[in-house]
This record gives structure tokens, C-alpha cells and sequence, in this order.
């Protein structure tokens, strides 16, 4: 089976709408991707006929919406591989759960003059809890860096992973470069040596097959507004052995057994890491959108936008005043870039947007990256799994007319 | 009314049809404006933290305001071009009542506006009515 993208385009109603009069052309997947029918519809669906507060009630509604928003643990644990549904805490996106790695895992199972180990190219949701731990606990942070090429050698990692190093937490795909890392044999070299993981999913999850128990890592946060779910929606995968060392770091309702005015009991994991109401329309969406992605397949998702790529890629190259960021032969569909001359990141996204082309400008949320690179800001286009080849010449053309502009 | 050098430029819109034109134009004034001094890049004259950076020095004498600005992008040192002809030699007390909006409007440059957009003009327009407040007492 191959994917039928004029199919699957037609199931996101956004993309038939034009900017600047042209057809949208929506290459800020990285950023966040649009959201097809069905998911719209389960929204709405929700708020019409099925809403109430989760876990609280007995009444009719609260029991149906409990139902739908806890079915929505097994898919993810589907969709991650993980063997128990257990091992899955709702949240809010990759930036909660990382937090929460910090907060609740972290900061009681690692001490002043520990390591943490991270690549030059994380995002810094993946970076700033680590900074507060440095700030507040003196936890020291040890980084990795690219190659020439974007790439990221496992080997260096693994070089890097001396007796201090407690936690290694890497990104699985470069939300910059692109770049794919080797994330399996970190953390199985990791493991071997008992180090935690932290396996950035934001970008990876979108792209690829993911098989938490195949890659061996120990925490792996995914953000569902990235699957073509609702904004607000996310969980994480903390293998169980992890989870046991944890506490739980946000307090309120729902996640306790009984609290006193002298005491207070938790709820069992994953339950007790979930505190508050929780985005429980957003988390139905989110189950809907994994469902729809299963349902045409990850591997069909990955060979497409593979096939994009590699054409986005050959037709970059051929623009010589055009510096892609990030030369790794197998990237995934995201291309970071910088022009010849007197344009700014910023004024090429402003034409581009005059041609329908939809792109992000600015340092990514990635400082450390940026700096790496010598680079204050740059374009990015990625791409997904509506986007198709013709749109990439759309890009072409517009950066054309950018290059033209500018000069 | 405004000032004969905007009133200038807005003649010269006019005669632009399509937005590439327009576009070019602006761009073409970003790239004949004078550069700001180095020395005067400094974190007194920086208007906006973010990745495409402005500045704003203002300079001010005998009740007369005047700037020079810069930017790394190209199309807001173009649109800081037009700022300077809206706002240069105005009595200090006249600044803050110019409708910057309306009159970038006139171009149909507004969108660069929104609130959304991080270039920084915005920002700037702001504190070219703070420092001419100040001035004028």
C-alpha cells in the first residue's frame, strides 16, 4: 500500500483555503500541523454531546467522556509500542513532559556534580529544565556536538557517557537540520551502563515508526498539535522501572487517594502525574488524529515524506545561493536555510508568505544550535504528509522570486 | 497631511500596481538608507529582543525630532525609510499625534503591524512616541 495524498489532503479542510490569493502552501509542520476532519468532528462531537469532567462523576456524560478520554492512553501506547498502557501520562505536550521528567524523576534521583547529557541540537524545551537543575541543584550539563553535516556520531554520545552522566536526553529528528539521530544505539549503550534516556519525540513520533521498547529508552515525550491533533494534548512513555522512581511534581485533584489536613496519598502512576482537569477534549482529538495516522500507516507516512525530501533536497541544491543547514543524506522533510545576500530569515518568510508559502523564520527554539551554526536566524520549511512534491516547486519558485527581491 | 517627503513616497506608490513592486520598492529603500553606526547598536537602542533586530537612535534638537534606525532585515530597514519621512523635523510635541497605522496603511504596508509580527516596527513606532513625549515635556 502506498499513501494517496490528494486522498489525505482532501481530509484537512485548511488546505484548501488560499494566502495572498494563492493556494496555502503549509510548510511550518515542524511548527504545528493541521488538523484533518475527523478530528475537528470528534471535537465538536464532544463538546455537543459527550462532555463532563473525567474521573469524577457517576452520572452518564462523565462515565462516557472518562471512557473515550482513557481509551486514548491504549492508542498512544499502540502508537508508541509501549506494553502497558500504564506506562502512558497524559499531559500537555513534549514541554510538560519533559518538565516532568525533571521535576518529578530527576531531581530525586540525581545529585550536585551529576551529568546531563545533551546534543548541540536539542530544542529548549529540551534544554531549559535541564538549566534549572543546573541553576538550583548543580546538576552540570554536558553536550555533544553535530558534525559538519548536521549528523549526530552515536559513537561520540557514547564516548561522552562518563561515571557523572545520569541522564542522556537527545531529540530522535533535528526540529532544524533534520538530521535523524541513531537514537537506539544511545540508549541501548546507555542502558548497558544504567544511565536514564530521554528521547525527544516531537519531531520523530510525526515522521517515523516509533517502538519505545525497540529503542530502549526510558522517558519518550510526543506533542499531539504535531500528529494533527488538538493543541494542549501530548503524553510521554516512562518505561515502568523509571516510573517507580519517580514523584509526582504538579499537586491538585485527581491525582491523589485521600489527603488530610497532616497527610496526603497519591493515586497509583500513571494517574498520579496527572493533577488537575486535564485537556479532555483535546486528549479525545488527540486519540482520533493517532488513529488516523495508524490508519494510513506510519511506515506509509515515513516512505512518502522520504520521497519528498529527497526531492525538496535535490532541488535545493540546485539553488547555489541557497545555504541548506544540515546535509545529512537521509534527513527527515525539514530544511533550515540561509540566502546569499542582503535577505534576513525574516524577509524571505514575508515574500514567501506573498506566494501562499507558509514557512517559520527565527531560531527555532534552538540557541545552542543557532550558535553552533553562526547563524542568528533561518527559514525552515518541513513538510508533512499532505505536502507533495508540486509544492515544493511552489517553494522553489518563491525563493526564486526572494533571491530576485533581495539580491 | 503629512509631511511633503511621505506624501513624496506615497506619489510613488501609487504608480506601483502588483505587491512585488511594491515590495521591491520598499526593499530598494531599505538598501539606500545609511547604516547605523555600530557604535550606536547598543542595548540602549535596541527595540526588539528578537531574531530580526531594530534600533532606534533618536536625536533630538532645538525641539526637532530626528532618528536613525537600522534593522537586519531588509524589508524593515525599508519600512524604518518610511518612518524617517513621517516623522523627520516634526516638532517634538507633534510626534506621538501621527498615526503611523493609517498612514503605512496608505501604502499597504499595514500588515506589517500586527501584533503577531516580531520585526519590531511596531515596537519602534512606540518608542519613537515615548522618547518625543519626553522630550517635549
Amino acid at each position: 500500500m502506498t499513501l494517496d495524498v490528494e486522498k489525505i489532503r482532501g481530509d484537512f479542510p485548511i488546505l484548501a483555503r488560499t494566502v495572498s490569493g494563492k493556494p496555502l502552501v503549509y510548510l511550518d509542520n515542524g511548527a504545528s500541523a493541521q488538523k484533518p476532519q475527523v478530528v475537528i468532528d470528534a471535537i465538536t462531537n464532544a463538546y455537543s454531546h459527550e462532555y463532563a469532567n473525567v474521573h469524577r462523576g457517576l452520572h452518564t456524560l462523565s462515565n462516557i467522556a472518562t471512557d473515550k478520554y482513557e481509551a486514548v492512553r491504549g492508542i498512544i501506547a499502540r502508537f508508541l509500542g509501549a506494553p502497558d498502557e500504564r506506562e502512558i501520562v497524559l499531559n500537555s505536550g513534549t514541554t510538560e513532559g519533559i518538565n516532568m521528567v525533571a521535576y518529578g524523576w530527576a531531581m530525586n534521583n540525581l545529585v550536585a556534580g551529576d551529568e546531563i547529557l545533551l546534543s548541540v541540537m536539542e530544542h529548549h524545551a529540551n534544554i531549559v529544565p535541564w538549566h534549572f537543575l543546573r541553576e538550583r541543584m548543580g546538576i552540570v550539563l554536558k553536550w555533544v556536538d553535530v558534525d559538519a553535516m548536521g549528523a549526530l556520531d552515536p559513537q561520540v554520545v557514547i564516548d561522552a557517557m562518563g561515571p557523572k552522566v545520569k541522564l542522556v536526553a537527545i531529540t530522535q529528528v533535528s526540529n532544524v537540520l533534520g538530521t535523524k539521530v541513531d537514537v537506539k544505539t544511545i540508549c541501548h549503550a546507555a542502558r548497558a551502563r544504567g544511565i536514564a534516556t530521554l528521547v525527544d519525540g516531537s519531531q520523530g513520533a510525526v515522521h517515523m515508526p516509533v517502538d519505545v521498547v525497540d529503542l530502549g529508552c526510558d522517558f519518550y515525550p510526543i506533542t499531539g498539535h504535531k500528529l494533527y491533533g488538538p493543541s494542549g494534548s501530548g503524553a510521554i512513555y516512562v518505561r515502568a522501572e523509571r516510573m517507580a522512581e519517580m514523584r509526582p511534581f504538579m499537586g491538585g485533584g485527581d491525582m491523589i487517594h485521600e489527603v488530610s489536613k497532616d497527610a496526603v496519598s497519591y493515586n497509583d502512576p500513571p494517574m498520579m502525574f496527572e493533577a488537575g482537569t486535564p485537556g479532555i477534549v483535546q486528549t479525545i482529538g488527540f486519540g482520533v488524529a493517532l488513529d488516523y495516522m495508524m490508519g494510513i500507516g506510519m511506515a506509509n507516512i515515513a516512505a512518502h515524506e522520504d520521497a519528498i525530501s529527497a526531492y525538496a533536497a535535490s532541488r535545493l541544491e540546485g539553488l547555489n545561493w541557497l545555504n541548506v543547514q544540515g546535509q545529512t543524506p537521509d534527513k527527515a522533510a525539514i530544511f533550515s536555510f540561509t540566502m546569499d545576500g542582503a535577505a534576513h530569515a525574516h524577509d524571505i518568510s514575508t515574500i514567501l508568505d506573498k506566494k501562499g508559502v507558509a514557512v517559520r523564520a527565527g531560531h527555532h527554539c534552538a540557541g545552542p544550535l543557532m550558535e553552533h551554526l553562526g547563524v542568528t536566524a533561518t527559514c525552515r520549511a518541513s513538510f508533512g504528509m499532505y505536502n507533495t512534491k508540486a509544492e515544493v516547486d511552489v517553494l522553489i519558485e518563491a525563493l526564486e522570486l526572494a533571491h530576485d527581491l533581495f539580491g | 497631511m503629512a509631511s511633503t517627503a511621505f506624501e513624496e513616497i506615497v506619489e510613488d506608490f501609487e504608480f506601483l500596481e502588483d505587491w512585488e513592486d511594491r515590495y521591491r520598492h520598499v526593499i530598494d529603500m531599505g538598501k539606500a538608507m545609511p547604516p547605523l553606526e555600530d557604535a550606536f547598536k547598543v542595548d540602549t537602542t535596541k527595540v526588539h529582543g528578537c531574531s530580526s533586530q531594530v534600533w532606534l537612535h533618536p536625536r533630538i534638537a532645538d525641539g526637532v525630532f530626528s532618528f536613525q534606525g537600522d534593522s537586519d532585515a531588509m524589508i524593515v530597514r525599508g519600512l524604518i525609510a518610511v518612518l524617517f519621512a513621517l516623522y523627520d523635523g516634526l516638532p517634538v510635541g507633534e510626534v506621538a499625534a501621527v498615526d503611523a497605522g493609517g498612514e503605512l496603511a496608505r501604502l499597504g504596508l499595514n500588515d506589517h503591524l500586527s501584533a503577531q509580527r516580531s520585526n519590531g516596527l511596531r515596537a519602534m513606532i512606540e518608542r519613537i512616541r515615548i522618547v518625543s513625549s519626553e522630550a517635549a515635556g
